[in-house]
């Protein structure tokens, strides 16, 4: 039952392989297996949202999935946000222009979610914004400079 | 310059911090990976009172992967206990329970495993067997004479009582014409970061050294680490580059660390404990206060409010650290921001069989401001006067600082009703009013909330001397250290971690305006606890006023170094120097400079160049004492607490839906005034997070217990915390009352929006029951408890006079 299983995957477009008991959720995969430790792990009961990546472009709950289920699938983490190193998506630009952020915890999984939204939506409104992080939680900001970012990002509101 | 007159400070920066945490590369605790790393798993108690008959770890010991399994009999005898801040030295505590657990989720075994699924696997092997005892869940039945004894060995459930009394309140409540009692409840709730606490201990044979990742956030922590594993402060060493993933106060973590050191050093391989989230809700000691106050009012038909007595009931839970000083740092605001003459002051802090209570933003102030806040508007009620200028009645005036209060504070700075005045235009005030009856008019519960409340600020510890008499703190400093490089390159040091609070931004922003040198090129380290500076973390709003003032310190003193090398090289007195761009030149002809390479080149290498006497190279640091700090309290407990006193006015319009008591906030303006900001960002930020953190202590947040004292609200599913849904946006007025205490002018502001947003949606919601009659005096309001309010046989009727301890509470849901 816990004799490890190999999954093959691919994470920021590049291919992946693990050997990793069954049990093994995702975000253990990312961060204890493969090393990256941006996909942070907050209530490990699909509440918080700290969890988030991209799975197949699709936003889910890594804390929440075994391994094993994303087998062949494409993970987009934090760590592949960015076009390329040393430079930033228009969303982590907004978010240190807006100070979107205090503790960081929270911040990949904020950025996971709207990555996905402003994919579906490029002018999203306020409350679609919200409602896009309905599922995230943050203890520092109060969400107010998140959403002003996203707004920043879309274009919709010049900061300072 | 700017318009302030200050280069950096003030302006907007992104902060440093930031661009690591968007791209994933922040280095939080759970991040560190040792080799050989051995993990921790628990079995906690399921009782809330019991007894520790056996434990049965035999089935643990042989599952495969496992390395050791302990308790608390097995530790003690290599341990010194946890203490109470308080004189109650047989309140002892250790990391795993010794033959008695006292509340549920207390650790009684702790599994260490090759990984922590087999740890987890193993702890759900272990066989404990239990006496289950009575347990004390309510705090007014725990201070009964016949009551059970959490700790039998300290005689009394009562951790802490004293009364205070500061001026003629006898008197004063004599000679009032009115008098209004009541009797307000602070559920307890907690800051619940989203990163649990996490610990990663490493120990090494030969150096004798522990070294220590922790996310914490905690005064003294590696001191007390050291002493209670009984190493010598030098073998310990605390790692502050660690990011710690929020705290606002409660990342304390001191057993998590007295175990997986203690572990670590016993085994000879690193040990990691990263907490599960019902391991966190439970056991993670992270609670905040739970108080029942009873207040009396007296006070003239103006309105005028001349005296207060009030007494604060706080559950501390089954254990105590700082927890019972969290009824000491109102002592500093118990007025508000009112001109109340005289003040008796009860504070009881009792022991019952829940988990501990810890350190929450803002110290246990913001449950007293919601007390005093409520009594305005019962006065403003009783007296059938508008709650706006009863506040303008009774607010201290500009002209009349620095203010000292009855107990013994002086108010540094503040303009409340210029601050009052922003916030009304900002709402506008008529507006809501106009929306408030049409919301009426719907058929909803309409009501406009205000608060007017302090937030004292700068972080000194007078509470310890005025709570422990055998304690004799009158310091509480914070320190940096600023090195320029033979590269010229500018290093500042600070001695403690971060949650989130931006003090890379905060020190570069200070040392880049005082050696006018570009912020961004200023890099800020924190060192570990070996190579640190005395520093007693970031709590109690401190570190704009004590971590700015002590980086501007030694920014200062790296400047008049290079000022003195400037005016040898030049052969001019200093005081003929100015300083520009981070080269010195003579005031007389600015043409003539000694540049900043220059400068950094003498003290680097040309010690024939350097004045006689001076030290080559150039380094300072400069540790600040709290501005008011020194004093011990006099013998009828008056203390200048904190410093500064930041200053804030919510403004809510909120509706109550009467079918299913859900609250919806319409509107909020926040009015702050924290004299000059350094960063407002930053400033801003903690503003709205203290809202948001306010609106759930307010209507969401929780720790509800079970009459057997079973949590039953362990999870995120059933403790809730507001999301960017249940947060409305939120307007901020600035307002700059500068503090004649600080380098800047600064005053502290980490616990701002949390301090006066209870008050104010309570306000909110009692005024939308104002015309049905009903008050409501029990936070959270939770639709639950608004929707039984409004459905009560006899829904209890506004505060009335002379009646002592009259209970206008609604039981909490």
């Amino acid at each position: 039952m816990t004799q490890p299983i190999p999954i093959a995957l691919t994470v920021n477009g590049t291919p992946r392989q693990a050997l990793a008991e069954p049990r093994t959720t995702l975000v253990d995969l990312l961060r204890e297996h493969l090393g990256l430790t941006g996909t942070h792990v907050g209530c490990e009961h699909g509440v918080c949202g700290a969890c988030s990546v991209l799975l197949d472009g699709e936003p889910v709950r890594a804390c929440c999935l075994f391994a094993a289920q994303v087998d062949g699938m494409a993970v987009t983490t934090v760590e592949g946000l960015a076009p390329e190193r040393g430079a930033l998506s228009a969303l982590q630009d907004a978010f240190l222009e807006c100070h979107a952020m205090q503790c960081g915890y929270c911040t990949p999984g904020m950025l996971i979610a709207f990555t996905d939204l402003v994919a579906r939506n490029e002018r999203p409104s306020e409350a679609e914004i919200r409602e896009a992080i309905g599922g995230n939680l943050c203890r520092c900001t109060g969400y107010q400079q998140i959403v002003d970012a996203v707004l920043h990002a879309t274009g919709q509101a010049a900061h300072g | 310059m700017a318009e302030n007159g200050f280069r950096y400070i003030g302006k907007r920066r992104r902060a440093v911090e930031h661009r690591r945490f968007v791209t994933g590369q922040g280095r939080y605790a759970a991040d560190i990976q040792l080799p050989g790393m051995l993990h921790l798993a628990i079995v906690a108690s399921p009782h809330a009172s019991a007894r520790i008959l056996s434990v049965d770890a035999s089935a643990a010991r042989a599952l495969p992967g496992v390395r050791a399994v302990l308790t608390g009999e097995e530790m003690q005898p290599a341990l010194d206990p946890m203490l109470p801040g308080v004189d109650a030295p047989a309140v002892t505590r250790f990391p795993l329970a010794r033959g008695v657990a006292r509340y549920a989720g207390e650790w009684v075994v702790a599994v260490v495993a090759e990984s922590r699924a087999i740890a987890e696997d193993a702890a759900e092997l272990i066989q404990v067997e239990y006496e289950p005892m009575p347990a004390i869940v309510d705090p007014e039945q725990a201070i009964a004479p016949d009551a059970a004894l959490v700790h039998p060995a300290h005689g009394s459930n009562v951790i802490f009582r004293r009364e205070f009394v500061w001026g003629q309140v006898a008197e004063d409540f004599a000679a009032a014409p009115n008098r209004l009692s009541y009797r307000v409840r602070w559920g307890r709730s907690a800051t619940v970061p989203i990163e649990t606490f996490v610990v990663a201990c490493a120990w090494n044979d030969a150096t004798g050294l522990l070294d220590v990742w922790a996310s914490i956030q905690m005064p003294k922590f590696p001191d007390l680490l050291a002493r209670c594993l009984r190493l010598p402060g030098n073998a310990v060493r605390v790692h502050f580059d660690v990011d710690v993933g929020g705290s606002y106060g409660v990342k304390r973590g001191l057993k998590h660390a007295i175990l997986a050191g203690y572990c670590a050093r016993m085994l000879g391989r690193p040990v990691r404990f990263l907490e599960d989230r019902l391991e966190n809700m439970r056991g993670g000691d992270m609670q905040g206060p739970d108080r029942v106050f009873d207040v009396s009012l007296a006070f003239d038909e103006d309105g005028l409010i001349r005296a207060m007595r009030m007494r604060a009931l706080d559950d501390v839970g089954a254990y105590a650290g700082r927890a019972p000083f969290q009824l000491g740092k109102p002592v500093g605001a118990i007025v508000g921001p009112y001109t109340i003459n005289s003040v008796s002051y009860e504070a009881i802090s009792v022991l019952t069989n829940k988990t501990p209570q810890e350190a929450v933003r803002g110290f246990g102030q913001s449950p007293t401001n919601y007390a005093i806040e409520s009594g305005i508007d019962k006065v403003a009620r009783f007296l059938g006067r508008d709650r706006i200028e009863l506040r303008r009645r009774n607010l201290i005036p500009r002209d009349r600082f620095p203010y000292l209060i009855p107990s013994g504070t002086r108010y540094d700075s503040g303009d409340y009703a210029a601050v009052l005045d922003k916030t009304l235009t900002a709402g506008p005030y008529a507006d809501l009013v106009h929306r408030r009856e049409a919301l009426r008019a719907e058929g909803r519960l309409a009501g406009i909330g205000l608060s007017t409340c302090l937030e004292p600020s700068g972080g000194n510890s007078s509470f310890e001397p005025l709570f422990n008499p055998k304690n004799k703190t009158t310091t509480w400093m914070d320190s940096c250290l600023v090195r320029v490089d033979l590269n010229g390159a500018v290093t500042a040091v600070m001695g403690t971690s971060s949650s989130g609070q931006a003090h890379e931004t905060l020190v570069s922003t200070v040392v880049g305006e005082v050696l006018q040198r570009e912020p961004d090129s200023i890099r800020v380290i924190h060192a570990d606890s070996l190579n640190a500076l005395p520093s007693n973390s970031p709590v109690g709003s401190r570190m704009a006023i004590m971590l700015g003032g002590a980086a501007a310190g030694a920014a200062k003193r790296i400047r008049a170094s290079m000022m003195r090398i400037a005016a040898h090289e030049l052969g001019v007195a200093e005081a003929e120097l100015g300083w520009s761009d981070g080269d010195a030149y003579l005031l007389a002809a600015p043409e003539r400079r000694v540049g900043w390479a220059r400068m950094v080149e003498i003290a680097h290498r040309e010690f024939h160049r350097l004045p006689p006497g001076m030290e080559p190279g150039l380094q300072q640091k400069f540790v600040w004492e709290v501005p008011t700090g020194g004093d011990l309290p006099t013998p009828d407990g008056r203390i200048q607490m904190y410093p500064c006193h930041s200053f804030e006015c919510h403004l809510v319009l909120a509706s109550v839906d009467p079918e299913t008591g859900k609250v919806t906030l319409h509107r909020y303006v926040v009015g702050h005034d924290c004299g000059v900001m350094i960063s407002p960002d930053a400033v801003h930020g903690m503003t709205y997070g203290g809202v948001a953190h306010g609106l759930g202590a307010a209507l969401m947040e929780r720790f509800a217990y079970s009459p057997e004292g079973q949590l039953l609200s362990g999870s995120f599913m059933d403790y809730l915390l507001p999301s960017a849904q249940e947060v409305p946006p939120i307007a901020i007025v600035d307002h700059c009352t500068p503090s004649p205490l600080t380098e800047f002018g600064q005053k502290g502001s980490g616990e701002a929006g949390y301090l006066g947003g209870p008050a104010a949606i309570a306000s909110a919601i009692n005024d939308a029951f104002a015309p049905a009659g009903i008050s409501v005096d029990a936070l959270p309001m939770t639709p639950a408890l608004l929707w039984r309010a409004l459905r009560g046989p006899a829904a209890p009727r506004a505060a009335t006079a002379d009646a002592p301890r009259h209970s206008e509470e609604v039981s909490a849901a």
